[in-house]
């Protein structure tokens, strides 16, 4: 229960009246539904389950509480890997689909 | 059943030499490469086709047979991937270097491909001509030549857009010995690049998992990969990780030869992308499918030559030495950053996408 | 990735597990109630890896596992309506029911579709107007806010052949009802994050106060699972019984009111039963009244009665964390992921299923 995967929003919008998304995941991109997470933005991070944003993602908290943990672990710094830089909100373009890709 | 098709399957019954369960059908799962496809061919094919200590019964990735002083590798491999068209190529190009890559497999030097087609009813010309524009250019990239084929044309709903079935045949060079069931304990395991790309780049293009970004198919010929390999040292089995993934092959490879294998999993290479999407299916990159990757078992001494040689070239850039093969019982096990070590083992039908 | 990857590193790991070493003193019992978090726990041995004190028993949080053996019927019934199309999240395929189970029933020709999310399944609806789409509506509080968001939108905007065959669960009932059952071992657990995510954790305090059992919302990766076990043994250890947030990066007291609000609209309590358990009074949700027109129950009739559950199967005992996947006799012998006798072990979610992949053994338990 609850696969729920953190991305970045790299992309807002209206569709059918409900407030929809684009998330990057580190190099993968998928629409998700924001209508649970109306405080986000572009740049926002999000948890995503079966399509949708089910919390915004506290990344001060996030931060503070992996200090504490690095510490435990002696880390000497902390390697946190990066966000996604490869898609820029204003480079997405979403992939042209081939004509006669079937719906199966 | 009563007609033409009954009498056919009565007949099947009465003569096939293997108990087959009443009512039993043909599942997807079948397909997959996991125990299940592995059942069908060691209880049905092999026993009907061929005798224990025949070549088709070592199941190599191609067979290796003597004609006039010389030994050939000859395979066949089908191509039904839906979609036709996914990121990175399509099916042609996929049925000429997989094909290609099973000769090589073997060590031998892929030489000619015939390639059989059935098109389904109502597919465009245009999706043709694409299609086998691929593996003209594939055949040209692998140093191949397409020297025969056939086509059949299926009513529609029978076809799934279209079917790719290639043979190819290669010669084996004098001294070579690659097979399956060659690993000893003390051999090293390497992995020619990141696993994964190729299944998560088709399930993208999948109605209702609709992903995007930087995603492609791996398929690629891996002749020049092997090569290069081989004349850095002792490579003693080769077996490019289709359907089913490493894992798959990794069992597959461990029963083959006899012998337990254990892999680290910091090793494998998986690309940043790739890994994500598998995050978000909740599926384990190594049992999803691969093209253009191949697991090459090598000796011990010659392992960081055969590695630096598989780095140099272009399919190879990413290779990386991810386990040994150890004494004991056909299993696999993986090595946890932890330190503890589960089972890597065989799955029956194909990964679902989980929710949970 | 980001905010997944960190929480693998292995230091950390082991310097939380010698952590629990240090402050440990006795034994204790806890559970972990998801089945994200029994899958990431076999799976990294980290089970193994603790401290011989700390014993983990594993939760009844695996919705595939727990959902009523006549909605699977149900839904392979609706697969083979030669008008209907049935779609479903991945793990759900391969779920037994009474005599076959969803992937046969392609196998026969039932239009039975995999999907990601049931916004897709709306789509599917969207583009078949002649057939009637069904979503097998499985999840705990996860899942239902975006299944009650695809009824609302199909409501709206005038999609009349989509439908919800809902089978949704309910974790708070779930663990009073281990609380309450007699010999009941465990004294601690660690709550579903992303269920908190959209609850928060309210419901959870007079839990944790009538109860006395500390109860410690956690995440999914190792670091998470050790940090939150780290936690529960500190307040067992120091007496306390408190309700505390390891998943402080996602989950906040109040959780998510947007998604409450669509589900409230939409859904409301109901008894349900468990599979393997039985009824657990006000653990499900059904659609409301002003949504039962896409209640796929009410345009599919039941016909015929569930087949009862294999005798052997054991799975009711190993939801409750009252015997372990590897305590059954049939575990691995008779009952594999390939021919399985029960839920859990068909479900990758799945304790028997997480031991049967780990490579545990049977193990012979006297009483």
């Amino acid at each position: 229960m609850c696969l729920g995967v953190p991305g970045k929003v790299i992309d807002v919008y209206d569709e059918d009246g409900i407030r929809m998304g684009v998330v990057d995941f580190g190099g993968i991109t998928r629409k998700a539904c924001l209508a649970y997470a109306p405080e986000v933005d572009l740049g926002s991070w999000v948890v995503i389950h079966v399509g949708f944003a089910i919390s915004v993602v506290d990344e001060e908290e996030a931060r503070r509480s992996y200090e504490l943990l690095a510490e435990m672990g002696n880390l000497e710094d902390i390697d946190l890997p990066q966000s996604p830089e490869g898609v820029r909100a204003e480079d997405y373009r979403p992939a042209p689909r081939r004509a006669g890709e079937r719906d199966r | 059943m009563s007609g033409a098709a009954g009498e056919r399957a009565t007949d099947f019954v009465l003569r096939c030499p293997v108990p087959l369960p009443p009512g039993a059908t043909v599942l997807l799962g079948h397909g997959s490469g996991g125990k299940l496809t592995q059942g069908l061919i060691r209880d049905v094919f092999v026993p009907i086709l061929a005798d224990a200590g025949s070549e088709l019964a070592r199941l190599g990735d191609a067979a290796v047979v003597e004609a006039g002083g010389q030994r050939l590798a000859f395979t066949t491999d089908a191509f039904v991937v839906t979609p036709a068209f996914f990121p990175g190529s399509n099916i042609g190009e996929l049925a000429v270097n997989g094909t290609v890559n099973d000769l090589a497999m073997m060590g031998a030097t892929p030489l000619f491909l015939s390639a059989a087609l059935i098109l389904e009813e109502g597919l465009p010309l245009e999706d043709l001509g694409l299609v086998v524009t691929a593996m003209a250019r594939a055949c040209e990239r692998a140093g191949v030549a397409l020297v025969t084929g056939d086509t059949k044309v299926v009513e529609r709903g029978s076809a799934d857009g279209l079917f790719v079935i290639t043979s190819g045949v290669g010669l084996v060079p004098e001294g070579v010995q690659i097979g399956p069931e060659r690993a000893r304990p003390g051999d090293r395991i390497l992995v020619s690049g990141p696993v994964a790309s190729h299944g998560v780049a088709v399930m993208s293009r999948r109605a209702g998992i609709g992903f995007e970004g930087a995603l492609a198919s791996d398929t690629q010929p891996l002749t020049d990969l092997v090569r290069a390999m081989m004349a850095a040292g002792d490579v003693r089995v080769l077996r490019d990780a289709t359907r089913g993934g490493l894992a798959s092959v990794l069992n597959e490879l461990a029963e083959a030869s006899g012998v337990s294998m254990l892999a680290d999993e910091a090793a494998i290479p998986v690309l940043p992308p790739v890994r994500a999407a598998c995050e978000m299916l909740g599926l384990d990159p190594l049992y999803v499918a691969n093209e253009g990757v191949c697991v090459a078992i090598v000796a011990a001494d010659d392992a960081e030559a055969a590695l630096a040689a598989a780095r140099a070239t272009p399919a190879g850039s990413d290779a990386a030495l991810v386990g040994e093969v150890v004494e004991g019982p056909p299993r696999v096990g993986l090595r946890t950053g932890l330190g503890t070590t589960r089972p890597l083992i065989m799955l029956a039908g194909d990964q679902l996408p989980r929710i949970c | 990735m980001r905010f997944v990857d960190e929480y693998r590193d292995d230091r950390i790991a082991r310097a939380l597990l010698e952590d629990i070493g240090r402050i440990v003193t006795r034994p204790w019992t806890l559970m972990e109630v998801c089945g994200g978090q029994t899958h990431t726990l076999i799976r990294q041995g980290i089970d193994e890896l603790l401290p011989a004190q700390v014993e983990l028993v594993h939760g009844p949080g695996c919705p595939v596992c727990v959902t009523p053996l006549a909605l699977i019927d149900e839904a392979i019934q609706v697969a083979k309506c030669p008008d209907a199309i049935l779609c479903s999240f991945g793990d759900m395929l391969r779920v037994p029911g009474s005599s076959e189970d969803l992937f046969m029933a392609r196998a026969a020709g039932g239009d039975v579709r995999v999907v990601y999310s049931p916004l897709d399944a709306l789509e599917v609806a969207r583009r078949n107007p002649d057939k009637t789409v069904v979503f097998f509506a499985v999840g705990f509080e996860t899942t239902a806010p975006a299944n009650a968001m695809a009824v609302k939108q199909a409501r709206q905007l005038g999609i009349d052949n989509f439908a919800l065959l809902v089978a949704h669960v309910l974790v708070p009932p779930a663990i009073m009802a281990i609380l309450v059952s007699p010999g009941n071992r465990v004294q601690g657990f660690l709550a579903p994050g992303h269920v908190c995510a959209i609850e928060g954790w309210r419901d959870y305090e007079p839990i944790a106060r009538d109860f006395g059992v500390p109860i410690v919302v956690t995440g999914f990766e190792p670091v998470d699972l050790l940090e939150g076990i780290r936690m529960a043994v500190a307040q067992l250890e120091e007496g306390r019984a408190d309700v505390e947030n390891q998943y402080v990066r996602a989950v906040v007291r109040d959780g998510n009111a947007a998604a409450r609000a669509v589900v409230a609209e939409v859904f409301e309590p109901c008894d349900r039963a468990w599979r393997g358990i039985g009824v657990i009074p006000n653990s499900g949700l059904r659609l409301r009244e002003a949504y039962r027109a896409h209640d796929a129950e009410l345009r599919f009739p039941h016909e015929g009665t569930p087949a009862s559950e294999s005798e052997v199967c054991i799975a009711g005992e190993v939801l409750r964390g009252r015997r372990k996947p590897h305590e059954c006799p049939a575990f691995s012998t008779l009952c594999t992921p390939e021919s399985p006798l029960g839920a859990p072990m068909v479900s990758s979610e799945g304790a028997c299923a997480a031991y049967f992949l780990a490579g545990r053994r049977r193990e012979e338990v006297s009483a």
